[in-house]
């Protein structure tokens, strides 16, 4: 089932989230060299435990809460020291945060920026200039639909992610000349424990279907992923939609 | 926050649940703080009636439970959580050339569900149900016990989880023997029969040779042709069969929406029938090459087919009677033949003598005959009470995984040992079958709080059972820690009994 000569070499962040979960069991069938970080230990240990019968050749794991920057180098460290090299980073972790109590107090807003925009690019400073020096490589950010448009049901996550899909823009334009692939992924509803809460509809996709996608997309070097792809069709949609009309609807 | 898409796989009856879906096997149950809210364990939901269904409750889907915990490729023994997939299974061993010892007609179940109902499939007469080949499981109790059951250890729980139908806590995580294989494909052959002995006599032939047998009845055909119908058989191929070249199937069509309630009538279901059987004749005997889905489930790459029954739902019936006395059979073919109610598929399978270690486990020495019916109001339940009484006169069995309106009476001959599985349940355990089949039959004390059929048997029908009727052991017997309640335990007093086990 070998696809690659080598094992790739992947670096996966947020690794318990289930999608990332999903996506790591497909790297792991093709025998991907794996760094997986999250913050709980019994958990981490669970997945590890996983992908090393699925077939992974070889796992590392770390335990880092990613929202505390200033363990960001120490990882950064531990990573490229224990790889010595890395050839796809997939950045999973996020949290979706409660609107209502953004809306009423700041700092809980902050912390859903930090959580979902700041740690990324705090990691992909580092990550970035790493590959960059090595002349290879994909960074797969997980990104979400709602950072297309801002709604009043979800705006500060949806700020979060905006501003993450612009962050990652520029960064593809700057690295594109490095070889380096930076793709965005735009998932849309998606059956995990973060949404646990929600009423499930015909819109929904289970995780598996998106970790589907994300391999693909990687393989295929892709800039922007929506998935599953009828999301770009709605996404547009909404996107033509004047301002005007938009600020009037309740979504 | 209640849900009512959480469904059985006939849909009927329909049910209204609290969803708390599970996540992490080293997390504690999230059990509700109400304590007379009761739990109850599901996985992909292809239970026909309602032994997935907890109505009123709350529902722990456990397909996030799906971490593969160890395989050891020398000996073939994988440790899994209970909501993998059988399909995650083969997709994973059957590269390695490993196989499921015993798989159903869908690999669209989990580990959880096939121990939970004991299943059983076309190699029954070789290799016993699914839970022969459990090694040991976790069982997560709603007091946080962690029992780890194996035949050595903690071996009530053991035989009790095996076809316990998710009441006696949640099994986190299984270990079982897969078996060796040398290649994906099977060699397999179709033979037709004229009629029920021409059944027996092929059947008791090819499983002599044979790893695999099932057969397909024409349920429409009466007279001469009852019972006629198309036999399939297989092996897994031997080293020296193994082709160099093989192209896996890739099909899969999904069912969009709910077919109009007609769309199953007689008429469609009678032409059906003779057209399959018509079509398969010049193919016999010989015997082809075939991939392992299209021979093990060949309508799983029809998703969510059970939408061909529109939104009422269907039934399903499986039943086994000793197969010694072949008259038991023929009569009740005979029913439904005169019934004029046609069953869309109707599967036939002679089980072997394997014991299954579970307690409440369906199959025995005999043949089982599986049918599904669209409910046509209450003349299709009359004639499945009809059944039940021919199938208790057999001292046979009705399987729990399929039925939706068995009588607490006749679910009660047919097993009686549900009295000794009752001092094994969670306090916090319950499913809307298990409130039925234990109610008491007296109308003036109503138990169910489920919706129950307005057809309702139990009540209407005069008794031509007889109390100690059935034979079958319990396999508990002598480790039972307690004596099985002389009164019927409503869910209020297994708890008790339950607790003091516990202790």
């Amino acid at each position: 089932m070998t696809s690659y000569p080598k094992p790739q070499k992947t670096l996966i962040l947020g690794a318990t989230s289930a999608i990332a979960q999903e996506t790591a069991k497909l790297l792991a069938q093709h025998h991907h060299h794996l760094f997986l970080i999250a913050r709980d230990p019994q958990k981490l240990a669970i997945v590890a435990q996983d992908l090393q019968v699925r077939g992974a050749s070889q796992i590392h794991t770390a335990t880092f809460d990613l929202n505390q920057f200033e363990h960001h180098d120490a990882l950064f460290t531990q990573v490229t020291t224990q790889l010595q090299g890395i050839d796809i980073v997939l950045i999973a972790h996020g949290s979706l945060p409660d609107q209502h109590a953004c809306e009423q107090d700041y700092s809980t807003a902050e912390a859903a920026l930090r959580t979902n925009f700041l740690s990324t690019l705090s990691l992909l400073t580092k990550l970035a200039n790493y590959m960059q020096n090595q002349g290879h490589g994909c960074l797969a950010v997980i990104s979400s639909v709602a950072g297309d448009r801002a709604r009043q049901s979800n705006y500060i996550y949806g700020t979060a992610k905006g501003a993450l899909n612009l962050y990652l823009q520029g960064l593809r334009n700057r690295l594109h000349r490095n070889h380096i692939c930076v793709l965005t992924i735009k998932p849309g509803f998606v059956d995990t424990p973060m949404t646990q809460h929600f009423k499930k509809g015909l819109l929904w996709a289970q995780p598996q279907q998106i970790a589907h996608g994300i391999v693909q997309a990687i393989e295929k070097r892709k800039d922007i992923v929506y998935l599953p792809w009828f999301w770009q069709i709605i996404m547009l949609v909404i996107k033509t939609i004047p301002e005007p009309i938009f600020k009037r609807l309740k979504l | 926050m209640t849900h009512s898409n959480y469904q059985s796989w006939g849909r009927y009856p329909k049910a209204t649940h609290t969803i708390a879906p599970l996540y992490w096997r080293t997390d504690p149950l999230p059990l509700p703080e109400d304590h007379s809210k009761k739990v109850l364990p599901y996985g992909m939901g292809r239970s026909y009636g309602d032994s997935c269904l907890n109505n009123g409750g709350t529902l722990f889907p456990t397909r996030a439970l799906n971490h593969f915990l160890q395989f050891d490729s020398e000996t073939g023994i994988l440790t899994c959580e209970a909501g993998v997939t059988l399909g995650e299974i083969l997709a994973f061993c059957v590269s390695k050339h490993w196989f499921l010892p015993v798989t159903p007609g869908t690999q669209f179940v989990t580990v959880g569900g096939a121990i939970a109902n004991d299943v059983h499939g076309k190699n029954h007469h070789r290799a016993g149900t699914f839970g022969n080949h459990v090694l040991e499981f976790e069982l997560l109790r709603s007091n946080g016990e962690r029992l780890l059951c194996s035949p050595n250890h903690n071996q009530p729980y053991y035989a009790a989880t095996i076809g316990g139908l998710g009441l006696t806590g949640l099994i986190t995580w299984a270990t079982l023997q897969l078996k060796p294989i040398h290649h994906r494909a099977l060699h397999t052959e179709t033979c037709p029969f004229a009629n029920l002995d021409n059944y027996f006599e092929l059947s008791n032939e090819s499983d002599h040779f044979c790893e695999y047998t099932v057969a397909w009845v024409d349920c429409s055909a009466n007279g001469p042709n009852l019972g006629r119908g198309l036999l399939f058989r297989g092996n897994h191929l031997k080293p020296e069969e193994v082709p160099k070249h093989w192209k896996v199937p890739s099909r899969n069509f999904r069912l969009p929406l709910n077919l109009p309630g007609f769309f199953l009538n007689s008429w469609t279901v009678r032409t059906f029938n003779q057209w399959y059987y018509q079509r398969q004749q010049p193919k016999t005997t010989l015997p082809i090459l075939q991939d392992y889905q299209p021979f093990f489930y060949p309508l799983d790459s029809i998703q969510d087919w059970n939408k061909l029954y529109g939104k009422t739902g269907f039934l399903q019936y499986q039943l086994t009677v000793p197969a010694h006395d072949r008259s038991i059979i023929k009569n009740i073919f005979q029913t439904i033949a005169n019934s004029g109610l046609n069953s869309f598929l109707a599967v036939l399978k002679t089980f072997g003598d394997h014991s299954s270690p579970g307690l409440l486990s369906f199959p025995r020495p005999g043949v089982t005959l599986a049918l599904d019916f669209p409910i046509k109001g209450a003349k299709t339940f009359k004639l499945l009470d009809y059944l039940d009484d021919q199938v208790a006169e057999a001292q046979g069995a009705v399987y729990p995984a399929k039925d939706a309106r068995l009588s607490p009476r006749h679910f009660q001959t047919y097993f009686p040992q549900w009295e000794t599985l009752a001092n094994y349940i969670d306090p916090r355990f319950s499913s809307s079958f298990w409130r039925r089949v234990t109610a008491q039959t007296s109308p003036t004390k109503p138990i169910l709080t489920n919706t129950s059929p307005s057809e309702n048997p139990s009540t209407q029908q005069p008794s031509t059972l007889e109390a100690n009727h059935s034979p079958t052991p319990s396999h508990l017997g002598t480790e039972s820690p307690s004596k099985p309640h002389s009164t019927l335990p409503t869910p209020t007093n297994s708890d008790k009994t339950a607790q003091d086990i516990s202790q």
